[in-house]
C-alpha cells in the first residue's frame, strides 16, 4: 500500500498537472501537483498512490554507486 | 542505471564487505548489533532481500511501527467497519491492504459480504473519479499512511472540492512518523543500536525533521532507500557510526531525499490536515502524532459527517503485534504465528498487510518445509 515506486516520464503536462511515466515496462499517469521541479521525458520520479513525491537525481544515484566502486576497491 | 542497484553481482560484493564489518560490531558490542527498520517497504524489501539471513549471527535486524495498517489502533479498525456496517447507503473507498484486517467483531470484506459497499482504490484520486462519475452515491474514502499519503489524500480533497464534488469525504486515520519514534526511543526497554530511516517519509520531512535522532536520544540512524544496494549502503553506514562511537543522522538516500524535504508536500499536508492526539497499536495514544482535516474542511470529514460511536478495544486475543511493532519481539516469538495466525487466516493486521512484519516474515522467510 505504501509502496514507492520509481516511473521514467514520458510525457508531462504542467497545466493538468499530470505526467505519464514508465515503470518496469507498465504506463501509467500520476499527478504531479508535488512536484516543483522541472520535469521533461527521461527524468525519474517516484511516485505513491498515484502522486509522484520527488524527483530522483541520477546524479546522485551515479555518485553513489561510485562510491560503493571506491568502498569495494579500498584496500 | 536504477537497474545497477539491484545488481546481484554488485550486492555480492558489497555483502562480501558488510558481513565482516558486522561480525567486528558483534565482537565489540559482545553480541549482534541491533538495527530497526520503521518502514513497511523496508519490512517487505529486507525479507525479499534475503539480508537478515545473510547476516544472521552478526547483526539482527527488525521491524519497528512503519506499517500504517498494522499501527492503526483496534478501536479506529472497529470504527470503519461499524460505519461499512451501519451505512450501506455510503461507499467506503480503501486501499486494498484494509479490507481483511480483523476487527473485534467482522472486517470490511465480510461487511461487503453482507451487502455494506467497499470499493478498493490504488490512490484516492480513483475514489474521486469514482464520486463523481457516480453523483447518487455518497463516497467516503479511508486515508491509512504517514507523510506519504497524507498529502496525496490532501490533494484529493482539493479536487473534489475544485470539481465542486459534496459526495466525497475523507476519513482520516493518518499518522506522523517522527513522533512514534520519540515514543519508542524514549522507552527505556528498547534496545537498538541503529535506525533505518524510512526513505519515502523522509522524502516528504525532509532529513533534518529526524535530526532529534542522533541528537537527542544518541541513536545512530540512516535514511534508507529500497534497492537491494540501497538497503545495504543503509547498514554499511549505520554499522561504520556503531563501529566509531558515533551517533548521527545521515542521508543514505540522496537521490531522493533532500534536507527540507518536499515543501509543496509539507504545505498541502499543513494546508489541510491538524495534528491530533491518536491512538497507535502497541503505543497507546501518542500525542500530536494524527492529522485531522482542519475545520474549514469539516464538509470533507467523514468523521464530521458520517460519525460513529465506538469504543477503543484491546487488540485480537493473543496477538503480539503490539509488541512486534515496539521492537520487542519478532513475529516468530509470538505463539500463534504460523500456527493459529497465517496469511490465509489472520489473526492481527501485522499478518494481513503485505507490509506487516509477520507476514513478510512468514511469506519470504520461514521455512516452510517445517510446517
Ligand atoms: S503472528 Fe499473528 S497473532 Fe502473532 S503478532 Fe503477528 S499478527 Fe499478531
Amino acid at each position: 500500500m505504501c509502496l514507492g515506486i520509481p516511473g521514467k516520464v514520458v510525457e508531462v503536462n504542467r497545466s493538468e498537472s499530470w505526467a505519464v511515466v514508465e515503470s518496469f515496462g507498465v504506463r501509467k499517469k500520476v499527478d504531479i501537483a508535488l512536484i516543483d521541479e522541472d520535469l521533461v521525458p527521461g527524468d525519474y520520479l517516484m511516485v505513491h498512490a498515484g502522486y509522484a513525491i520527488g524527483k530522483i537525481d541520477l546524479e546522485d544515484a551515479q555518485i553513489s554507486l561510485e562510491l560503493w566502486e571506491e568502498i569495494l576497491h579500498a584496500e | 542505471m536504477l537497474n545497477k542497484l539491484r545488481d546481484p553481482e554488485l550486492g555480492k560484493r558489497i555483502l562480501a564487505k558488510l558481513v565482516p564489518l558486522a561480525q567486528e560490531v558483534a565482537g565489540h558490542l559482545g553480541r549482534p548489533a541491533i538495527f530497526m527498520e520503521v518502514c513497511g517497504t523496508h519490512t517487505m524489501a529486507i525479507a525479499r532481500s534475503g539480508l537478515r539471513s545473510l547476516l544472521a549471527g552478526s547483526l539482527e535486524l527488525r521491524s519497528g511501527p512503519g506499517c500504517p495498517v498494522c499501527v492503526t489502533s483496534q478501536g479506529d479498525i472497529d470504527r470503519v467497519i461499524a460505519l461499512a456496517a451501519a451505512r450501506h447507503d455510503l461507499v467506503i473507498g480503501t486501499f486494498g491492504d484494509m479490507m481483511r484486517v480483523p476487527g473485534t467483531n467482522s472486517s470490511l470484506e465480510q461487511e461487503r459480504a453482507r451487502g455494506a459497499r467497499v470499493e478498493i482504490f490504488y490512490s484516492p484520486a480513483e475514489a474521486v473519479t469514482f464520486a463523481a462519475g457516480h453523483p447518487q452515491d455518497e463516497v467516503v474514502f479511508l486515508g491509512v499512511g504517514f507523510e506519504t499519503t497524507a498529502p496525496a489524500v490532501a490533494l484529493s480533497v482539493a479536487a473534489a472540492s475544485s470539481r465542486g464534488l459534496e459526495n466525497y469525504a475523507v476519513l482520516s486515520f493518518h499518522k506522523t512518523v517522527p513522533l512514534v519514534l520519540e515514543n519508542l526511543l524514549s522507552d527505556p526497554e528498547l534496545k537498538i543500536d541503529g535506525l533505518l530511516l524510512p526513505g519515502h517519509v523522509c522524502t516528504v520531512t525532509g532529513r533534518r525533521a529526524f535530526d532529534f535522532v542522533a541528537t537527542k536520544y544518541n541513536v545512530p540512524a540512516v535514511v534508507a532507500g529500497f534497492e537491494p544496494v540501497d538497503l545495504m549502503k543503509a547498514v554499511y553506514l549505520l554499522l561504520k557510526q556503531v563501529a566509531g562511537g558515533r551517533a548521527e543522522t545521515v542521508n543514505g538516500y540522496p537521490r531522493l531525499v533532500r534536507e527540507e524535504g518536499n515543501n509543496k508536500a509539507k504545505e498541502i499536508m499543513r494546508e489541510y490536515f491538524e495534528p491530533v492526539n491518536v491512538q497507535w497499536r502497541g503505543f497507546g495514544e501518542v500525542p500530536q502524532s494524527g492529522l485531522a482535516l482542519r475545520d474549514s474542511f469539516s464538509f470533507y470529514d467523514a468523521a464530521v459527517r458520517f460519525p460513529v460511536d465506538v469504543a477503543e478495544s484491546p487488540p485480537p486475543r493473543g496477538c503480539a503485534c503490539g509488541d512486534v511493532l515496539k521492537g520487542k519481539i519478532v513475529s516468530s516469538d509470538c505463539p500463534l504465528f504460523a500456527r493459529k495466525c497465517t496469511p490465509l487466516q489472520p489473526v492481527g493486521p501485522c499478518m494481513v498487510s503485505t507490509e506487516g512484519a509477520c507476514a513478510a516474515y512468514y511469506q519470504y522467510e520461514w521455512p516452510k518445509a517445517e510446517v
